[in-house]
């Protein structure tokens, strides 16, 4: 054991570093590290490179060389720098490289090298230069600050969404700062600054001059300064040697040091670890680097090369020109289990398991011991916990297999931790592995979550490996598999050398239909990069329809969205796309595609015939449809004009529309609606009361009722009322008015076309039983019973029924039998029936 | 009487969970948000609300944004500024958001979707409330109120687990389907694994079967619709029927104990009910005599209010009953009941057609009229060109010019029409499919063909056995099939279908019924060979109707369920009957 510790450096009494390398890297850099522009993104991020820069005053002509490796040092891109001199580099939280050049413009590039847009940081800038810039991350995204050729700082907190913000003059400021940074504090981004002995905090409203709290006297300058990775501490690095540590607040003082070097450091970077207590900064000279805390003694390395720090949540980085390597403090629970002489239950358990496997009885002592103390539990969870935090999968192993065998004592242990570490380790050991080259710590890996990792390895296009990892854990497809696909479909689409054919099929030969996957929006993407026919090649394997139209409609594929919204039956979604014809088309080209499409014609239709009238006449008369543009005059008559010359033009019209339609019906009856209004119009004016608008047959009544008997026959006799007709409309009318006399003319004017029995039920209607029965002797033979019945002569209607010999009569009559006056007619029924059956 | 279900039929799901979620839903929209203190009715006149903030709640009709677009620009003219919400139920249209685009009012209202489609009229009802839904499908063509009918289906899904069995006939019902399998498919995972709790769904287009909504009810509760009109499950009975000078609003469900009883029963059942009814009821009132102090206690803290109760129901039934009998019994409604047989049987066409043309004559009532004209042109495929002519001469001449416009509309929906030589049909068939080449050339013909299709009415009763052969007299009082929903007469063509396709449990040995429907390429049976249903589910049947149905196709189906231990579930987008439907396809003068 004792060797596993030797690379352990102890801080002070309670805090122990460790250095270790992740990779040995495989660039070929041609150039050293101090000759070129660095930045290195964190969480195990990518690596960019900027040779040849400008301020080596070099030939100009030579065009400088972008670089960019991933951790391992595997090249992903390189491209000649074309555009103008860049003054600093950065990756923002998306891993796209920001490289802020000398006049204020910033290039954004991605992973691969290709080019995604560009920002500038206004005019202010451009007029001064940029003397210096950095980018920091926030928690909206990622920020830059700028230092002008004016000594002013520009800064916008997030670059996804520009805002730039001019800060405060610092008073008095006639050269650049010794030294500057980005905070970030209460979600709002600030400058500090020193310039000479003082410090200046800049923030939107005001530059205020700070101290820190028990800063040792005799400081002239701040050669560097160094803000935590969660901006919650700062440290100040004097012209003396001299290091402060605090706050970032500048409230409170943590430690200092004093290192008696008065050169400036190349770089200072805080090393801490999330809920830990210690506080230490790592600070880089050319050939030398110290870790110091509060501890009287510091901690020194030899650099054999040029390195190059990039802080980290839970550590440092630093590459070399031949090595990359992790420097942090050792967590807890290692230090527990691997400190020299550890008596803790880890240790313990751990040492257990060895002596188990050499198959000795040690093994049972070590596990009493632990056993007695009654610290099992703690000891399997400090061994997991201890394998998350080795970077070494032996190591890993070896505290798994304690930790499973100490479970094997325990009754109730929940299996979930050790489970989720054994599948969290293999996540990370695969990213960590040379090829992927992504160091992430199991702490980094946590704070990052999977998703971003996945998010991550599609950005660097492993595929494979994210969908691997998706079903390693089986996440569900939404999130895991089919957002992967759906990135690899978008990434395939802008392959152009393939046929629009062969990129297609093969898309949907791996996404067929999984659930999640968005055909449309790989369509999108497809059109975004100039394939408008692959985009609608892929849009055919959507199977929502109704997916497809917005991004039809934004292709100019107008038609073929009309159809595809039809398809979907939402009809919400066919009126969007016709209003956009509508807009896109001229009209006669617009009327024409509805032409082919009833269903959309119909919703058109429907919504002018609330909204557009006029439309709906135009679209019956190029259809040339005269029936619909008849009905449709008919309607104007009634709803839309209110003169009656007006609704008798419109029923012309309607009337001519009709005999196109060669519909002689309605033309028909339409021309005598025209004649019947324009008689309306006479009768109102000759006789006066209400004619408009009533139906021929109320025409003809009111007239009988006004007395106008005449008038109503010649009426009649125009509009050729049938008899049958004319009949119960004069019956009706006269058993109104009770004019019992002139019905009784009528009746015997001629032979009645209905008969008599109507006669007979209306005078009972107006209760008026001696009319009826008048008539009730007229009705013929085989409605006799009923009218008898209807003037309650049952006896009667039993001898006529009886006569009749009819069964269904006879039943009819017995029905109507009530009480006891009909006692004796029943019984005659009842006998008449008997004697039938007996025939 | 009145029936019991059999011991081992199903429980039905708790469909108050619908009425919680919508209104909870609506509580918030309207108190959360806005605050509301008091409600009024939308109608064409100017809002007298003196308040700062007025909220619609209105179903997307261009008609209502038109009326808001007033208010609001009346307001305007007015210097007044308010804020205005509109709350679409269901949910928002695109042309709705137009139309207040081109009034000028879009920026000034601020819109908001109450997802209610789904009212609980009764424990085995669920109405859509849609009347609208028939015209503007059926007349129109407007597929727009499908999109809700899938989301309807999803939302019953979602609660009460997967459908395993579906069939469907008609063209809407397809459509509805397949919108709704998409939406299932969209949300994938929600229902799988639920064990479903409805065994059977079954969707069918009323026009699949206009002749059945077509007929005059007799069945109590579908007599007090024709007669009363039930609007969301309640009914006005004005003073003829509650004796006092004032109307009553009265729930009609199955709370209500008389009405249960009575309900599905043939009228002619129901007087001597509700009399055995009363002499019962008085019985147990007598039974106080002879009681001792503390039995009499207990009589009145207990029984008594449950028959006070059960005596008020009873006497405003009777009186219902005694109203309808005043109306229904006359001597016209016998011819009229009589003609309707005679029309369904297929003889005395020529009487049953005179019956009609003095109906007409003598201006018994246009929507009657109507009705009578639809059903002999359905049984008879069509009438015969004289007739068609003449019987609309004598309409138009009885009930005004404007229904010409009427007469175009039954047309187009194959509601009345003219018999003519096939090739009419074919020729705008063939007219259209060269016009159009694309996929959804099949569509239109098929939407052609729905709309003017022919009825076959004769030869589907003749295939499906719908007029019973009748030997000696159809004891109503036992009925012995769903014919006595129609007296004896005629077994509802919509109800058969169900009852056979559930008896196959799919569409097998009915194709020539099919076809002769019209609807070949819309009837479809989909089953998940899933075993998680229980036998108790497989027992529940969801019966969709799109386009509205009839309380007597509900008794039918309630009959059919007694009879074979199912129990039935009616989703309809409307409650409705023949006046509904006619009215719904009559041009009425603005």
């Amino acid at each position: 054991m004792d060797c596993y510790t030797a690379n352990w450096n102890p801080l002070g009494d309670s805090a122990f570093y460790r250095k270790y390398e992740l990779y040995s890297m495989d660039w070929d850099l041609k150039e050293e590290l101090r000759d070129c522009l660095v930045a290195a993104a964190p969480y195990g991020g990518p690596i960019a490179l900027l040779r040849n820069p400008w301020r080596k005053e070099k030939a100009a002509s030579v065009r400088p060389v972008l670089d960019i490796y991933s951790a391992s040092g595997m090249p992903l891109a390189s491209l000649l720098w074309k555009s103008g001199p860049v003054v600093s580099l950065g990756w923002s939280a998306e891993e796209e490289l920001l490289c802020v050049q000398e006049d204020g413009a910033v290039l954004v590039y991605g992973l691969h090298g290709d080019f995604r847009r560009h920002f500038s940081m206004g005019n202010e800038v451009l007029q001064n230069r940029v003397l210096d810039a950095r980018i920091f991350h926030t928690e909206f995204g990622s920020g830059v600050a700028i230092l002008t050729g004016a000594h002013r700082f520009t800064l916008s907190a997030n670059v996804g969404d520009l805002k730039l913000r001019r800060m405060p003059e610092v008073p008095g400021l006639q050269s650049a700062p010794s030294c500057w940074t980005a905070l970030c504090q209460d979600r709002v981004a600030h400058i500090l600054l020193a310039v000479g002995p003082d410090l200046y905090l800049l923030d939107h409203a005001a530059c205020s001059a700070v101290t820190p709290p028990g800063l040792a006297p005799g400081v002239s300058s701040f050669l560097q300064m160094a803000v935590s990775f969660t901006y919650r501490h700062l440290a100040l690095f004097t012209d003396t040697g001299y290091i402060w540590m605090g706050t970032a607040s500048l409230k409170e003082k943590l430690c200092e040091f004093n290192c008696n070097i008065r050169a400036p450091p190349k770089q200072m970077v805080w090393c801490s670890r999330p809920r830990s207590k210690e506080r230490a900064v790592v600070v880089a000279w050319e050939r030398r680097l110290m870790v110091v805390g509060d501890a009287p003694e510091s901690i020194q390395f030899v650099l054999d090369e040029d390195s190059y720090l990039v802080p980290e949540l839970d550590g440092v980085r630093i590459f070399s020109h031949s090595t990359h390597e992790f420097l942090h403090e050792v967590p807890a629970a290692s230090e527990e289990i691997f400190k020299i002489a550890s008596m803790a239950p880890g240790a313990l358990l751990l040492e257990a398991q060895k002596e188990y496997e050499k198959e000795s009885q040690k093994a049972d002592e070590y596990l009493r011991e632990i056993q007695e103390l009654g610290q099992l539990t703690q000891a399997v969870q400090q061994c997991i916990e201890a394998a998350g935090h080795e970077h070494q999968p032996d190591m890993q192993k070896s505290l798994l297999r304690a930790a499973s065998f100490g479970k094997c004592f325990l009754d109730r242990f929940p299996p979930d931790s050790f489970v989720h570490m054994c599948q969290d380790l293999r996540v990370l050991n695969a990213v960590r592995d040379y090829h992927i080259g992504i160091p992430l710590t199991y702490s980094q890996y946590k704070q990052l979550t999977i998703q971003v990792l996945l998010d991550r390895l599609v950005l660097r296009r492993l595929y494979p490996l994210a969908i691997q990892i998706c079903e390693y854990l089986r996440l569900p497809e939404v999130q895991g598999v089919s957002r992967i696909l759906a990135h690899w479909a978008c990434y395939k689409v802008q392959q152009k050398d393939v046929s629009d054919e062969d990129v297609a099929r093969a898309i949907n030969q791996k996404l067929g239909d999984t659930p999640g996957v968005s055909y449309s929006d790989i369509a999108a993407r497809a059109y975004g990069c100039g394939r408008t026919e692959l985009a609608i090649k892929l849009l055919e394997y959507e199977p929502r329809s109704g997916e497809q139209v917005p991004l039809l409609l934004k292709m100019k594929r107008s038609k073929l969205a009309l159809s595809k919204a039809i398809e979907s039956g939402d009809t919400d979604l066919v009126f969007t796309v016709l209003l956009h014809l509508k807009n896109e088309l001229n009209r006669g080209d617009f009327f024409m595609t509805l032409r082919n499409q009833p269903m959309a014609l119909s919703l058109y239709r429907q919504f002018c015939k609330h909204q557009e009238l006029e439309t709906l006449k135009d679209l019956y008369n190029q259809d040339d449809n005269h029936q619909e543009l008849g009905s449709f005059h008919i309607r104007a008559s009634y709803a839309a004009e209110e003169r009656i010359e007006g609704r008798v033009a419109a029923l012309q019209t309607a009337a001519d529309a009709f005999y196109k339609a060669k519909n002689e019906f309605a033309a028909k009856a339409t021309e005598d609606q025209m004649r019947l209004l324009r008689l309306q119009r006479r009768l109102e004016d000759e006789l006066g009361g209400q004619f408009l608008d009533l139906s021929l047959h109320d025409t003809v009544t009111t007239l009988i009722l006004g007395g106008h008997n005449k008038r109503a026959e010649q009426l009649a006799r125009d509009f050729r009322i049938p008899d049958k007709r004319l009949w119960w409309l004069k019956l009706t009318a006269l058993a109104d008015l009770e004019d019992w006399e002139e019905l009784e003319k009528f009746s015997k004017s001629k032979k009645s076309p209905i008969g008599y029995l109507p006669f007979v039920e209306i005078c009972m209607k107006q209760h008026n039983k001696y009319e009826a029965k008048k008539y009730a002797s007229r009705v013929g033979p085989e409605q006799k019973v009923k009218a008898l019945l209807l003037v309650g002569d049952v006896a009667q209607a039993a001898d006529v029924a009886i006569e009749h010999r009819n069964e269904a009569e006879l039943s009819l009559v017995l029905s109507h039998c009530t009480g006891a006056t009909d006692g004796a007619t029943a019984d005659k029924i009842q006998r008449a029936r008997a004697q039938a059956q007996k025939k | 009487m009145a029936f019991p279900h059999r011991p081992d039929a199903p429980e039905l799901p708790d469909f108050s969970m619908l009425k919680r979620l919508a209104r909870d839903q609506l509580i918030y929209l309207l108190e959360q948000q806005h605050e509301v203190d008091k409600l009024y009715k939308v109608e064409n006149k100017p809002a007298l609300s003196s308040s700062e903030q007025l909220c619609f709640l209105v179903r997307p009709r261009i008609k209502n944004m038109r009326y808001i677009a007033s208010l609001v620009n009346a307001d305007k003219l007015a210097g007044r500024t308010r804020k205005y919400k509109v709350i679409f139920s269901p949910q928002k249209f695109y042309a709705c958001e137009m139309v207040l685009e081109e009034e000028g009012i879009y920026g000034d209202v601020s819109c908001d979707e109450w997802a209610f489609s789904l009212l609980p009229l009764d424990v085995d009802l669920l109405s859509m409330e849609l009347p609208e839904f028939f015209r503007d499908y059926f007349l129109e063509g407007d597929q727009r109120w499908i999109n809700t009918v899938a989301q309807a289906l999803h939302l019953l899904s979602t609660l009460y687990g997967p459908f395993p069995n579906c069939y469907g006939i008609g063209r809407c019902a397809k459509m509805a389907y397949e919108l709704w399998r998409n939406l299932e498919e969209e949300e994938d995972g929600e229902t799988k694994g639920r064990r479903p709790e409805i065994g059977h769904i079954f969707l069918l287009d009323r026009d699949v079967d206009f002749v059945t909504a077509l007929c005059s009810q007799v069945v109590y509760e579908g007599l007090v619709d024709d007669t009363f009109r039930i609007k969301c499950g309640s009914v006005d009975f004005g003073p003829e029927v509650t004796s006092c000078d004032k109307s009553l609003k009265v729930l009609l469900n199955a709370e209500d104990k008389v009405f249960n009883e009575i309900r599905n029963e043939h009228f002619s059942n129901v007087f001597g009910f509700l009399s055995q009814k009363a002499r019962n009821l008085q019985a147990q009132y007598d039974r106080r005599r002879g009681m001792d102090i503390k039995q009499m206690k207990n009589f009145v803290s207990q029984e008594l209010k449950g028959l006070k109760q059960e005596h008020r129901l009873l006497s405003l039934h009777i009186g219902a009953c005694e109203s309808i009998m005043k109306k229904k019994t006359k001597q016209d409604f016998q011819e009229l009941i009589k003609t309707e047989h005679a029309l369904l049987e297929g003889f005395n066409i020529r009487e049953s057609t005179s019956y009609i043309e003095e109906h007409i004559d003598r201006q018994v009532s246009p929507i009657e009229s109507l009705r009578l004209m639809c059903l002999l042109s359905i049984t008879e495929n069509g009438l015969i060109p004289k007739d068609y002519r003449s019987l609309k001469t004598q309409y138009l001449q009885s009930y005004g010019p404007e229904h010409l416009l009427t007469f175009s509309n039954l047309r187009r929906a194959g509601l009345l029409t003219e018999q003519a030589p096939g090739d009419t049909l074919t020729a705008v068939e063939s007219k259209v499919s060269k016009l159009v080449t694309d996929k959804a050339a099949g569509k239109i013909t098929d939407a052609f063909s729905s709309l003017a299709k022919r009825s076959n009415f004769r030869a589907i009763s003749k295939k499906l056995n719908l007029i019973p052969r009748v030997d000696g007299e159809y004891d109503l009082k036992v009925p012995r099939d769903m014919a006595y929903v129609f007296s004896g007469a005629y077994v509802p063509l919509s109800c058969r279908i169900i009852e056979q396709v559930l008896e196959r449990r799919s569409w097998q040995g009915l194709d020539e019924v099919v076809r002769l429907l019209n609807c070949s390429d819309f009837a479809f049976t989909d089953m998940t060979k899933e075993d998680k249903a229980s036998s108790e589910s497989l027992r529940l049947i969801l019966v969709v109707f799109l386009g509205g149905c009839t309380f007597s196709e509900i008794s039918a189906l309630r009959f059919l369920g007694r009879e074979k231990g199912y129990r039935f579930i009616f989703l309809t987008t409307a409650v409705t009957n023949s006046a509904r439907l006619m009215e719904a396809m009559s041009e009425v003068k603005a």
